[in-house]
C-alpha cells in the first residue's frame, strides 16, 4: 500500500511533466511586443504593439518540446505619435490595410540551457513569411497568488525592412518580446 | 468698394477668394509633395510644419469669409447665365465649401490624435482635443486625402466655368471677381 502510493504520486508527477499548455496573458496585459529602431543611430525609438494574442506549451524538463505561436494585429502599432503611428502603417512600411495581421509560428526549439531557448519559427509580416530566430530567456515560473499557474519569457529578434518588403527600407527592427502565460 | 454689390464682388471677397485659392492650391501641392518624402529629407520637418500652420491660417480666413458672406450681398448671376450654369455654381460653390471644412477638420484630427498640440509658424499652437475615436491619425488622414483631391476636380471646373465664360461666352462673370 506504501508502495502504491508512492508509485500514484510519481506516475501524478510524472504525468504533469507532460509540456502544459499556456495563454499569453493579454488580457491582464502581462505581455508585451515591442519595437526598436535606430534613429538616426544616434539613438532608440521605441514603440510597440498593442492588440495580439498567442499561446505556448512549455515544459521546463523538456523545453525542446515547447511550441509558441502568436498573432498581432499590425493596426495596433502605437510609437507614441500619431503622426509617426500612421506613416509606420501606411504603405510605406506596414501597409496595415492591407496586412493587418502579423504571425508568428515556432518550428523548433534549442535548449541552451540555463533557461535560454532558441526559437526558430515562421514569421510572416507584410504578406512575406521568413524564418527567423527569437533568442528567449526564460524568466520564471510558478503559482501565482489568485490560484493559477504562469510562466514567463522574454526574447528578442531582428529583422529587416527589406527582407519583407517594405516600400521604404531603413535597415534593422529590433523586436523585443515578453510574454507570460497562463497555464490552462 | 469694400462690400459686395448686387452686380461685383467688393475688395475683401476679391481678397479672400484669391488669396485662399493661392494659399489652398500651395497646401495641396506641398501636402502630395510631403508625404512622398524620404525621412532623411531637409524638407521632412519642414514641410509638414508650413503645411499645417497655413492649413490653420487658411481655416482662419474661412471662417472670415463665410462671417463675410453671409453680412454681404452676394452678386446676382449674370441675366445670360442658363439655368444649368446658375445650378452648377451653386452646386460647385456650395460643396468647395464644404471641402474645405472638411479638410481643416480631418487634418486637425491627424494632428492632434494623440494629444499634441498644432504649431502655427512657432507663433502660437492650436491645443488638442485628444483621441475621439479609435485609430483615429489613420482614418482622419484617409479622409484628408480623398477630399483634397475631390476639392482640387472642383476647384478645376470652377476654373474651367470662369475661364469659358471670359473666353467663350465673353461675360464679366470672372471680371467682377477681379
Amino acid at each position: 500500500m506504501k508502495y502504491f502510493g508512492l508509485a500514484l504520486v510519481l506516475s501524478i508527477s510524472m504525468a504533469s511533466s507532460f509540456a502544459a499548455d499556456y495563454v499569453i496573458d493579454t488580457k491582464g496585459a502581462h505581455a508585451s511586443i515591442n519595437f526598436r529602431v535606430s534613429h538616426l543611430g544616434y539613438s532608440w525609438l521605441l514603440g510597440r504593439f498593442n492588440t495580439f494574442d498567442g499561446k505556448f506549451s512549455y515544459d521546463a524538463a523538456k523545453p525542446e518540446e515547447s511550441v509558441i505561436m502568436v498573432n498581432i494585429d499590425t493596426t495596433s502599432l502605437d510609437s507614441n505619435h500619431a503622426e509617426r503611428d500612421k506613416h509606420l502603417m501606411s504603405d510605406d512600411f506596414l501597409h496595415a490595410d492591407k496586412f493587418p495581421k502579423a504571425t508568428f509560428k515556432s518550428t523548433q526549439v534549442t535548449d541552451k540551457g540555463d533557461g535560454k531557448l532558441m526559437v526558430t519559427g515562421d514569421f510572416t509580416l507584410h504578406g512575406v513569411t521568413k524564418s527567423i530566430v527569437i533568442e528567449a530567456q526564460k524568466v520564471g515560473e510558478g503559482e501565482d497568488p489568485w490560484g493559477g499557474y504562469r510562466a514567463g519569457f522574454s526574447g528578442t529578434t531582428k529583422i529587416n525592412m527589406g527582407d519583407f518588403g517594405f516600400k521604404k527600407n531603413y535597415g534593422d527592427v529590433w523586436l523585443d518580446l515578453h510574454v507570460e502565460g497562463v497555464r490552462q | 468698394m469694400v462690400k459686395n454689390s448686387h452686380d461685383s464682388y467688393g475688395y475683401v471677397s476679391k481678397s479672400l477668394h484669391w488669396l485662399m485659392a493661392l494659399m489652398v492650391v500651395a497646401l495641396f501641392s506641398v501636402g502630395a509633395y510631403m508625404v512622398t518624402l524620404d525621412y532623411y529629407s531637409p524638407w521632412y520637418k519642414t514641410l509638414p510644419f508650413y503645411h499645417k500652420s497655413t492649413g490653420v491660417v487658411v481655416a482662419a480666413l474661412l471662417l472670415l469669409r463665410v462671417l463675410w458672406r453671409l453680412a454681404n450681398l452676394q452678386p446676382q448671376p449674370l441675366p445670360t447665365h442658363t439655368r444649368w450654369e446658375k445650378a452648377l455654381a451653386r452646386v460647385a460653390h456650395a460643396l468647395i465649401y464644404v471641402l474645405l471644412c472638411g479638410i481643416v477638420v480631418s487634418g486637425y484630427l491627424i494632428s492632434t490624435a494623440d494629444g499634441r498640440a498644432i504649431s502655427v509658424f512657432d507663433w502660437f499652437s492650436i491645443p488638442a482635443a485628444g483621441e475621439l475615436f479609435l485609430d483615429q491619425a489613420r482614418i482622419a488622414g484617409a479622409i484628408h486625402e480623398y477630399l483634397a483631391y475631390g476639392l482640387m476636380t472642383l476647384v478645376g471646373v470652377h476654373a474651367l466655368g470662369a475661364l469659358k465664360h471670359h473666353f467663350i461666352d465673353k461675360d464679366k462673370t470672372l471680371k467682377r471677381m477681379l
